[in-house]
């Protein structure tokens, strides 16, 4: 218990058991399949909202491009799915059968050679993590070895998502355009729509957010997340002090990357296609909002956040569809205004001391949570350019 | 891909698409100019910049609405009335916004940009309450429709003109006004030093607002001289953001100077792609090529020159 | 708990329906070859008590789709409750679920899984783009639904759950290219269009036709959805000089795309070049204003002015219920036979299990359509006569052609792929 004790206070020990305990007994037993798909659904843009955590909270890097990888990562699932969906059986009405329909669509007559690959499934499971962390890593080294940050690196993210997003309309006969990647079938044969699979694969999810908060957790408390949280706080004190504050910038958001994506990658399974309405700019500023209700320093705040904005956005938009948008915006302004540390915040002030009475051993106090800056989100010493 | 062509055909295409991007650059300027102003004087990250932009669509409309009803005599110069219109519009809601919002968040730019964001989602329900979802059409008075034929193929349109005019003299007022002017000379002031700025007896709070209502008044005039080349509808704000932002990033952010040569950059850029390549390809190569250039040059084109 | 629930209802409801069906017999159509006895009516556990069935409608309200979406949520509406007036589908009321899809894909895939595992309705209308009906058509199939489509699209597709009101692919296209081709002498096309599989495939079967009259594409140019700037292409427009500019711009880059190509000096009112669209109805119109696609030709099914009983009839009813300032396009109208189209599928095969409306629908006419005559394919699309019309200063379509006879929807064209 000692090693666990290291980076894991009581009270993130009790953070964790809840998520699961959430996630593995009461949500199961108090929804119906449909429900619990649409959870599961939810919970796979929770794994871009701790990515956010790590990489805005935490780091104070924003990217407003986290569709991007999610989106990667979901493409690269929804390729694999989509070969063993076109077996030259299933696809005997085209004209050139065994590739995937929008390809004949567009007199594509031979498989892209960037397509082969995934006919194995080992190699897309690779590719669903070193995709976007490479892809991450070029952009990530391009910038931050330049000392862009804040706004600018916001901005460029953003421009990155467009660009991809026209990309993969435009070239639809390689990526299935705007319709995207549909009518997936079959993983290895198993059929991943019935509703046995679905509870499976629910279940895969949520074992893969608990590791990933597990993770989380362990970065967030080795010497790289503290000096994250001091690249934050005062960059040039921890340049100043020998480390390379680039190559750690880097790494946390080539790892927000490969958490989003693994997110992508099981949206793709659990709704079964992928398409680029989930790559571009409001997808991914939707995402930053999940992990900013949820509070941008708690990764499992960012849980929670996720599931109470897609829980309100589906329950608001069935009953009051036309009032749906201004709640939304409502809720950005009063996140960013009233509550900027979301509900991880409220948490914080109003329940925490009561759950540390229970928890928290006598004689001894519970730890102040160091990474929470003074002001709600510091001074942001990014902002402009270097000057 | 020239074969085809005499030279003077090929001398009237050159110069059409010469024209062709330098409609373009104005409409670019003028559609930075705003965001320019917010975002390179306060620092402030303002989303919902498309939002003011259609709200002067839909002023322009009301009014174009409203003189053919009761004085189709004045048809013929509304447009000007309206734009006037826009700008007080859009101004005033800058500076109401600025008064509940911004002002709370000048040391969190990220954050202003989240609830400027919360804001233009807002503004586009409402637009949409209140004018529909569809799009609307804003009827424009004759003389601002067609073109002035200089050759045989060469016409120039006169809505490209009148942007290009506008562009000129909004330019030149934004310069006199932050150059020229005692609320220039203070906005500048704030911008460099703050606190200095303050104890000399500036009211900062008063200079932000201003400059913030300034910036959001000329996204208006934009707003309503696009609806002679675009749509107006709720959601058509969205349209403008990415190019914008990347312009005035990419002109460097604290200069209306950089504003200015990156318009002309981009739109140069984009409307030659266009024509050698198809739409969506020459779309993706400029953002390529300006994304590229912001990794080498994160500063932008033009930055101000202080010791670092 | 719920399949309990269910069941019971069922059982309640057969019971009590078969006290009713002398009615509902009498109700149904004369046309009705069956007799529907009660206990045929709802095998499947639909959501049919013994005086209501529910339906759902899903479009986006919301989004940047809402502004196309409108009109057809609107049209379904104003079907479905005069079918109720009328007496109902089998004797029973319609009442409509209605779903937001906002303009999202997954969503509509969502929605429309709650609509048929959660509500147990008997039909959706409802979709819009190709994006949205392709997200939900995996779970049509696999809960077996019915979505009756209304938009015009690419064609390519046949699902055994699906209802294509609007038209396909080749309806639209070959028909308009055929008329400029021989009544305007059209020998050199410029095709156009937004960037997405729609315009990309219609431009292909276009282009396929084009060559097969012996014809010349001189041009094929695509544009990101949403994109304002089209002062380059009208450049290379004027360059290539083609007779027909062949436009299949769709949303707000219409608006900009009229705009610029009337401030460009190209007049379409002159014989060349003309321009003839597929994609601009009477809604996009009210946008671009009518003032400056003056002279284009658009080539669809249904127009606003069509001159016939049916026509006025229909246009008078959605003015009274909807208000007198509103237009209607084609896709609005095609939205309009879904609900009429299920009714007389649900009374030919008296019942409303998905599977026995499925083996109805083919071969089912419906005379009152305000396009005119229609007919359900083998292949779940329409026949239906394709009109050319022609854009008035006022945003209405004066038609001035029709194909003689109706044309055969044909999903997977041989030859066009």
């Amino acid at each position: 218990m000692t090693n666990l004790k290291s980076f894991m206070s009581r009270q993130e020990m009790l953070g964790l058991l809840v998520v699961a305990a959430v996630l593995f007994v009461v949500m199961p037993l108090a929804m119906d399949i449909f429900r619990l798909n649409l959870f599961g659904k939810y919970l796979t843009y929770a794994f871009v909202a701790i990515g956010l955590v790590l990489c805005w909270g935490k780091g104070g890097i924003l990217s407003l491009g986290q569709g991007v990888f999610f989106g990667l990562g979901g493409y690269c699932m929804a390729m694999y799915l989509k070969l063993e969906a076109s077996t030259p059986e299933a696809t005997a009405i085209q004209s050139t059968p065994g590739i995937p329909d929008f390809m004949d669509w567009n007199q594509i007559t031979a498989l892209p050679w960037f397509w082969q690959p995934f006919n194995s499934l080992t190699f897309t499971i690779v590719a669903i993590i070193a995709v976007p962390a490479l892809f991450a890593f070029i952009i990530g080294t391009a910038m931050f070895k330049r000392r862009v940050g804040g706004v600018y690196f916001a901005i460029i993210t953003q421009a990155i998502a467009a660009i991809l997003t026209i990309l993969i309309i435009g070239q639809q006969g390689y990526t299935g355009g705007v319709n995207g990647i549909t009518d997936l079938r079959t993983l290895k044969g198993w059929d991943i729509r019935t509703d046995e699979a679905k509870y499976i694969l629910y279940y895969v999810n949520g074992g893969l957010l608990i590791a990933v908060l597990l993770l989380s957790q362990i970065v967030l408390k080795s010497k790289l997340g503290r000096l994250l949280v001091a690249v934050r706080d005062q960059e040039d004190r921890v340049r100043f002090s020998g480390y390379d504050v680039s190559n750690i910038k880097i790494f946390v958001f080539c790892f927000a990357a490969v958490l989003s994506a693994i997110g992508g990658a099981m949206f793709t399974l659990q709704v079964g296609f992928m398409s680029p309405s989930f790559v571009g700019i409001v997808p991914s500023i939707e995402m930053v909002i999940f992990c900013a209700v949820g509070g941008r320093l708690s990764i499992f705040g960012a849980v929670y956040g996720t599931l109470l904005v897609n829980w309100a956005k589906t329950t608001f938009s069935e009953t009051f569809p036309e009032l749906w948008l201004f709640g939304l915006g409502a809720l950005f302004i009063a996140v960013v205004l009233v509550f900027p540390n979301g509900l991880s915040g409220l948490y914080r002030s109003y329940l925490a001391p009561i759950v540390d009475r229970f928890i928290v051993p006598k004689g001894r106090k519970a730890e102040p949570d160091k990474s929470t800056p003074a002001a709600p989100f510091g001074a942001d010493t990014t902002a402009k350019p270097a000057e | 891909m020239f074969a085809d062509y005499t030279w003077t055909e090929l001398g009237s295409i050159f110069a059409m698409q010469g024209f062709a991007g330098l409609i373009l650059f104005s409409v670019f300027v003028l559609m930075a100019l705003g965001l320019a102003i917010i975002f390179g004087q306060m620092g402030v990250i303002n989303m919902a910049h498309g939002e003011f932009m259609i709200l002067g669509a839909y002023v322009t409309y009301l009014c174009s609405n409203f003189v053919e009803a009761y004085a189709p005599s004045f048809f013929g110069v509304y447009f000007f009335f309206a734009m006037i219109l826009a700008f007080v519009a859009a101004g005033s809601l800058g500076a109401l916004v600025e008064w509940s919002l911004i002002r709370h968040l000048y040391k969190r730019p990220l954050d202003t940009l989240l609830a400027t964001w919360g804001l233009s989602l807002i503004l586009q329900q409402a637009y949409r309450s209140i004018f529909g979802a569809r799009e609307v059409g804003v009827t424009l008075p004759n003389w601002l429709l067609g073109s002035v034929p200089l050759t045989d193929i060469i016409e120039i349109p006169i809505n490209g003109i009148f942007v290009m005019v506008l562009t000129f003299f909004i330019a030149i007022g934004v310069y006199f006004i932050l150059f020229r002017s005692r609320m220039g000379m203070q906005t500048r002031a704030v911008v460099q030093n703050r606190v200095m700025a303050g104890a000399v007896g500036i009211n900062t709070e008063k200079v932000d607002r201003h400059t913030f209502a300034l910036g959001c008044g000329i996204a208006g005039i934009a707003g309503s001289a696009f609806t002679m080349i675009g749509s107006t509808g709720p959601t058509a704000g969205q349209l403008y953001i990415v190019d914008t932002f990347l312009i005035v990033v990419f002109g460097g952010a604290a200069s209306l100077l950089g504003t200015i040569a990156s318009s002309f950059a981009i739109s140069q850029a984009q409307s030659t792609m266009e024509f050698f390549l198809s739409g969506s390809m020459a779309k993706v190569l400029t953002l390529l090529t300006v994304v590229g250039i912001l990794m080498l040059r994160p500063q932008g084109l033009f930055s101000l020159k202080i010791r670092r | 708990m719920r399949r309990l629930k269910n069941l019971i209802e069922n059982r309640l409801s057969r019971r009590a329906v078969l006290a009713g069906t002398v009615s509902a017999a009498t109700l149904a159509m004369a046309g009705a070859l069956t007799p529907s006895f009660a206990q045929d009516v709802n095998t499947t556990g639909l959501a049919v008590t013994e005086d209501t069935v529910k339906v759902g409608i899903l479009h986006s309200v919301t989004g940047t789709m809402a502004i196309s979406e409108t009109g057809s949520v609107q049209a379904e509406k104003l079907a479905i409750e005069q079918i109720n007036a009328m007496g109902g589908v089998l004797g029973r009321k319609i009442e409509y679920i209605q779903e937001d899809g906002a303009s999202d894909w997954p969503t509509f895939a969502e929605k429309a899984k709650k609509l048929l595992v959660n509500d147990k309705v008997a039909a959706v209308f409802g979709c819009w783009t190709s994006a949205s009906r392709k997200a939900v058509l995996p779970v049509f199939e696999q809960y077996n639904g019915m979505l009756y489509y209304p938009t015009f699209y690419e064609g390519l597709e046949q699902s055994p759950n699906v209802i294509y009101t609007g038209q396909e692919a080749t309806q639209q296209i070959i028909a308009g290219i055929d008329w400029v081709a021989r009544e305007k002498g059209a020998k050199s096309f410029y095709l156009l269009g937004s960037d997405y599989i729609w315009p990309r495939t219609s431009n292909k079967i276009a282009r396929k036709h084009i060559e097969k009259l012996g014809h010349k594409v001189v041009g094929e140019e695509y544009y990101p959805l949403g994109h304002t700037q089209f002062n380059s292409v009208i450049n290379k427009i004027k360059l290539k000089k083609p007779d027909v500019i062949y436009a299949i711009v769709v949303g707000g880059s219409n608006v900009a795309f009229y705009k610029q190509l009337k401030a460009a000096g190209i007049d379409m009112t002159k014989e060349k070049p003309l321009l003839l669209t597929i994609s601009v109805t009477e809604d996009e119109i009210r946008g671009i204003g009518g003032e400056n696609i003056e002279g284009a030709y658009a080539a669809m099914k249904y127009f606003q002015s069509l001159d016939n009983d049916n026509n006025q009839a229909f246009v008078k009813a959605f003015k009274e219920r909807w208000g007198d300032d509103i237009v209607i396009g084609d896709v609005t109208q095609a939205a309009y036979l879904g609900p009429w189209l299920w009714k007389a599928a649900v009374e030919k095969a008296g019942s409303f299990d998905i599977d026995k409306v499925r083996l109805a629908s083919p071969g089912i006419e419906l005379t009152t359509a305000p396009e005119g005559y229609v007919r359900i394919h083998e292949n779940h699309h329409l026949w239906s006569k394709t009109r050319i019309g022609l854009a008035k200063t006022d945003g209405q379509y004066e038609m001035i052609y029709e194909t003689a006879d109706l044309m055969e929807p044909d999903p997977f064209p041989e030859g066009y792929q």
